[in-house]
């Protein structure tokens, strides 16, 4: 079996979101470019899975849809350990076109387990996974929250409204999977970033594709008040502030 | 010229960025208030290859440049000191020592465990009564055919007692003067050696730091370093690149304060507004600034002449002069920003002040760093 990791290269979570004039585009001037962070733990845990299943997991591959300014993101990808990655070379517009042409490129993978983040910290729509199980005519597991190779099946739980659900799946599936999968994200190794540089990184051409989305306008949110410090020895500022301004007591 | 940094050079800023925010800063303080040694923490950088950043494969190092090297240790004594010194001290002084000075035989049984970070090496040159002035070595390594003897006491010793491998410097023909001095490996577990209590500091409380005694200690004589009488020189060339990690060091320091400084300033309000926007607070974050950002580039241009092969002890004295004094400044005006708040330990900056300080004495005072580059102008050698 081969692991797929579906990688989406988005701002640092950190960065403040700026827009071009007009608010129709985001100004992605001096951001700072990571992994998702739901792609990142779901490559961990690939990684993790590898490592304990060297019979079962024969290769990782990490796969986006991107131009040449995705390829630090992969590489990193490559860094933390994964064996291979696959960039489709098309600027992604929507969900819809992202999963179009990771499907173009996984459609030939039979035995794959294809992960996919629960959504990416850009824009947050929560749809590439279904979208990619569909046009792969896979099943597609939501919510997953651990994944784990026993004799030789794929066991999965997942997270339903109160309580877990522990399944098995079939190869090739799509797991969308959330916070869980694990725990804390691998930190690159020297020697893992140094092989970096040797592994395949291969650019494919994507396919004709048209986007369901059109954005009309962005919006940033309204700024959050600033953390106010209140002498502790004046808890009765606190409380008038609570009540006056927070009105929550 | 160049100020951009490579792809591999970014992506170890991120690893060392990551490990030291998300897993050093979780004990930091607990490990600063009880003098607690890091060792999951040295064991963790260890396995992401951190103790032996600059070694060649060959020898189970990780093959980085120096400018990588400050990059990460920059980040990580952003966090904490304590383990960015256990850091330096294996990677440029101990692994780099063995590395370009030593025999084969000595690489292959030495370098490879300090370089895989399962051992921790230890330098052994400051004595009770011989620290800036390090020619007037007391310990003694007597000639005695086949083997040195070794007697006498090493003090301030960073890992003295976690250390693995010590390398040893001491006098072997007083009559000679500094052109008498040894270095030697001598492995922690032979017998004689006994350390002294933990140092109580001020900072890097977590780092052990100890004074260790010789005594009729059995050193085999394939364990010397260079010819007889290379041990002064071994010191003064290994602690030119050593300086090169304590600057990167303090710059970590400074950098961190800043940003904490930095930080607490949009937050806390005095007046009705965030003290950001009183001139007085503002004003003292851009001399951090520019501080910082001079301590960076001394420190990435000595890293940069070592990478290249060019003679770099007169740069390095100056980065490690000019990251400490900024250091100390800055460690000070954030801890002054912070208030009553920067005060406690909860803050951190603190404790960057009181880290800050060690730098503008160890592997060379501020004084020492202003001899050498001052020497270097006047031609005096």
């Amino acid at each position: 079996m081969n692991i797929f990791v579906c990688i989406s290269n988005v701002p640092d979570t950190t960065t403040r979101i700026k827009y071009k004039p007009g608010n129709k585009e985001v100004d992605y001037t001096g951001v700072q470019w990571i992994i998702n962070p739901w792609d990142e733990l779901a490559l961990t845990r690939a990684i993790e899975l590898k490592e304990a299943n060297q019979a079962a997991i024969q290769k990782i591959t990490v796969i986006t849809v991107g131009k040449a300014d995705a390829e630090p993101t992969l590489r990193k990808a490559l860094a933390i350990g994964a064996d291979d990655a696959i960039r489709v070379d098309v600027a992604p517009e929507d969900a819809y076109t992202t999963a179009v042409q990771l499907a173009e490129v996984l459609k030939s993978e039979k035995d794959a387990l294809i992960l996919s983040g629960v959504e990416s910290s850009d824009f947050n729509s929560w749809s590439v996974g279904g979208m990619l199980a569909e046009l792969l005519d896979a099943p597609s597991v939501s919510a997953v929250s651990s994944l784990n190779i026993e004799a030789g099946n794929v066991v999965v739980t997942r997270e339903i409204e109160g309580g877990k659900q522990t399944i098995t799946t079939t190869i090739p599936s799509v797991l969308i999977v959330q916070k869980g999968i694990a725990i804390i994200p691998r930190i690159p190794s020297m020697r893992g970033i140094m092989t970096a540089r040797t592994k395949p990184l291969k650019v494919v051409q994507g396919i004709a594709s048209q986007p369901m989305v059109k954005v009309l306008d962005y919006q940033a949110p309204a700024q959050k008040s600033s953390c106010r410090m209140i002498d502790p020895e004046n808890i009765e500022e606190l409380i008038d502030l609570l009540h006056r301004e927070a009105r929550v007591i | 010229m160049n100020f951009e940094f490579t792809e591999e050079q970014l992506m170890i800023q991120q690893a060392a960025r990551d490990y030291a925010q998300r897993e050093l800063i979780q004990d930091v303080i607990e490990r600063d208030t009880h003098s607690i040694y890091p060792s999951k923490h040295v064991k963790a950088l260890a396995e992401l290859g951190f103790m032996g950043m600059m070694v060649s494969p060959e020898y189970d190092g990780s093959g980085m440049d120096t400018i990588s090297y400050v990059l990460a240790m920059e980040e990580i004594s952003k966090i904490d000191a304590s383990t960015s010194v256990i850091m330096s001290v294996n990677n440029s002084l101990v692994c780099y020592g063995i590395e370009h000075f030593g025999t084969e035989e000595q690489k292959q049984k030495y370098l490879r465990p300090l370089a895989r970070g399962e051992k921790i090496g230890a330098f052994l040159l400051s004595e009770p009564e011989a620290g800036s002035d390090a020619t007037s070595q007391r310990t003694t390594a007597e000639d005695k055919g086949d083997y040195y003897l070794l007697n006498g006491t090493k003090n301030w010793i960073t890992n003295g007692n976690t250390a693995g491998t010590y390398l040893v410097i001491a006098q072997t023909h007083p009559e000679k003067g500094h052109k008498g001095i040894n270095v030697l490996i001598v492995d922690r577990d032979s017998a004689g050696i006994s350390v002294g209590p933990h140092e109580d500091k001020m900072g890097m409380r977590s780092s052990d730091t100890h004074s260790v005694m010789f005594t009729d200690v059995k050193v085999p004589k394939e364990n010397r370093i260079g010819e007889d009488g290379f041990g002064f020189k071994f010191a003064m060339k290994t602690l030119e690149g050593g300086r090169i990690g304590i600057a990167a060091q303090a710059l970590g320091l400074a950098s961190g304060a800043m940003e904490r400084s930095i930080k607490y300033a949009q937050e806390r309000k005095a007046f009705g507004i965030e003290i950001a926007k009183h001139q007085s607070v503002a004003f003292k974050i851009a001399e951090m600034a520019i501080k910082v950002e001079n301590a960076r580039n001394l420190c990435l241009k000595a890293a940069w002449l070592k990478d290249q092969g060019k003679p770099y002890g007169y740069a390095s004295a100056m980065a490690k002069y000019y990251a400490a004094e900024a250091a100390m400044w800055i460690t000070t005006e954030a801890v002054q920003i912070h208030g009553g708040y920067g005060y406690v330990k909860e803050y951190h900056v603190e404790r960057l002040m009181r880290e800050a300080k060690l730098t503008q004495i160890y592997e060379g005072t501020s004084e020492i760093q202003k001899i050498v580059i001052s020497r270097e102008l006047l031609h005096i050698h």
